[in-house]
């Protein structure tokens, strides 16, 4: 098998893998506005500029804005897991799962400090190639 | 802006209907819609036709074709939760511009249970569990949550809400499910998404409503005004940029900037009303918008349920139908339905949920999803 068919694929579009292979997540900074996005954008949808539009490393930092803890999802996904909104330090906001905290409500702090993992999500594409994509962690104080 | 009115209006029953087709259980409701107004398909100059699920299979020719193909302008339209609202105020909007004076809005929507959404990217991919969660009963939890954060919200104040529309829908016989749920059965319901426990949800059902609009010279002319609804405000707005965007659909910010349209437009606040139908597709999105519909003030929501302020004989009744919670929320329906349920109240024909002096009421609708965006639309009537 050709090496190239067991290299990750990422899970989404502005997850990026680096010269050396390591991920990071592609975005995009309005010099206009600040607005940042996440992946590659043209126009700026906050505030419709159409040029100056940066590219950028999103910050692997961040806090938990809100949550729920899922325990009823589509058939064939494994529950409880725990699906937080994140605020990124310097701009931009994603969805995701929390990771390494216990599916409760009394475990999970609004405002807690998450930093971005990059982990084997265990799918496949259908040439076998593995699916990474960003999850979040608990980090401690800096 | 000229005067529009609804002449006729009604609603099928919600519930189960596999065995009927789409077109049917619309032509059923513009058909009631016609005999509340005592019209003729002959009379209707042109068709808005709301669903989501097959928005592009033809859905308001198809139900002329149970009606009578009189040839007249068909518009089939879609728009997530407010795709019955919608359409009806696309009808309106031609009756302001001239086009028409009697047109018919009907909504339909034939759902299967569980779910909405789901399954494999095109490159087979499921996002679900890795990148938080889509589907709908977690998004409107993390929004009950975030109303927490700022305000201390409890998931008792949410679980009331389910208990209020229950009871509500109990006097209501085109509720879907009509039973009451006492506090404690509510809370210990299945936990879909915390805190929505699955009667904090509402209900996948099937369902069709449909509304005559007319122009105030049409409706004079018909001799209709007697139990016609002026349509005081019609206001359509979609989600705003937030920082959030891409993470989240802002449902606060898409319903304040409806309502404050609403409010504008119809020269009337919301302590003029005497009751509203909100979007309660969980039990988190009712407290929220009471906030954003201007029922009470930021951070007072949990506060207004707590007071029974919002129940049928309080001081500004909220889904007294039994809202989408009991109910159902059949999608393209829904947006006619709650207009149903205030016409109705406002004509004083509500029988046992009856608003007692009804006046003016609200309908709002809102919809949307995570990395697609969001829609909202508000209607105030009031009784001719």
């Amino acid at each position: 098998m050709p090496e190239s068919t067991r290299l990750p694929l990422p899970a989404v579009n502005f997850l990026r893998f680096d010269d050396e292979g390591a991920a990071y997540l592609q975005g995009t900074r309005c010099t206009d506005c600040g607005a940042v996005a996440p992946g590659v954008r043209a126009v700026c949808n906050a505030c419709g500029a159409r040029s100056g539009m940066e590219s950028i490393r999103l910050s692997e930092r961040g806090t938990i804005s809100t949550y729920t803890v899922v325990h009823r999802s589509f058939p064939g996904v494994k529950t409880p897991f725990i699906a937080v909104i994140v605020d990124l330090e310097g701009g931009g906001a994603l969805k995701g799962s929390l990771l390494g905290v216990k599916e409760d409500p009394q475990e999970i702090r609004y405002g807690m400090r998450v930093k971005v993992v990059y982990r084997d999500t265990g799918q496949t594409s259908s040439d076998g190639r593995p699916f990474y994509s960003y999850y979040f962690e608990p980090r401690g104080v800096p | 802006m000229a005067n529009v009115y609804i002449v006729g209006i009604d609603m099928i029953a919600f519930g189960r209907y596999p065995e009927r087709s789409l077109a049917s259980l619309g032509a059923e409701a513009a058909l009631l819609a016609l005999d509340d107004a005592g019209l003729s398909i002959r009379d209707v100059q042109a068709l808005y036709c709301g669903n989501l699920m097959e928005a592009h299979l033809m859905v308001g020719q198809r139900i002329l074709r149970e009606i009578g193909q009189t040839g007249i302008a068909v518009v089939n339209t879609a728009n997530a939760c407010a795709t019955g609202a919608t359409t009806f105020r696309e009808g309106l909007i031609a009756i302001q511009a001239g086009l028409y004076d009697l047109v018919l809005a009907v909504g339909v929507e034939q759902m299967g249970k569980g779910l909405l959404g789901g399954g494999k990217r095109p490159d087979g991919f499921v996002e679900e569990g890795v990148l938080g969660s889509g589907t709908m009963p977690a998004m409107f939890s993390q929004i009950g949550l975030e109303h927490s954060r700022m305000y201390g919200t409890t998931f008792t104040q949410f679980a009331k809400v389910a208990v209020k529309n229950h009871h509500h829908s109990t006097m209501n016989p085109k509720a879907m499910s009509r039973r009451e749920t006492p506090l404690e059965e509510v809370m210990a319901a299945e936990m879909i998404a915390y805190p929505n426990t699955k009667l904090m949800c509402s209900i996948n059902v099937d369902g069709a409503a449909a509304a005559v609009i007319a122009s105030e010279s049409s409706a004079r002319r018909l001799g209709l005004m007697d139990r016609a609804l002026r349509v005081r405000a019609s206001e359509l707005t979609s989600g705003p940029y937030t920082p959030h965007e891409f993470a989240i659909p802002d449902f606060n910010l898409v319903t304040r900037n409806c309502a404050h349209a609403a409010y504008e437009r119809a020269g009337v606040g919301a302590s003029d009303l005497d009751l509203v139908e909100l979007h309660d597709c969980f039990a988190t999105a009712e407290l929220v918008h009471y906030e954003n519909l201007g029922l009470c003030s930021p951070g007072e929501a949990g506060n207004l349920i707590d007071s029974g302020s919002t129940a049928l004989g309080g001081r500004i009744p909220v889904n007294v139908s039994g809202g989408l919670l009991s109910k159902g929320h059949p999608l393209g329906a829904t947006g006619i339905a709650n207009l149903y349920e205030v016409a109705t109240q406002l004509r004083g024909a509500a029988g046992a949920r009856q608003v007692p002096g009804a006046k003016i009421g609200l309908t709002h609708v809102c919809g949307g999803t995570p990395d697609r965006g969001s829609a909202c639309v508000v209607h105030i009537l009031e009784k001719a």
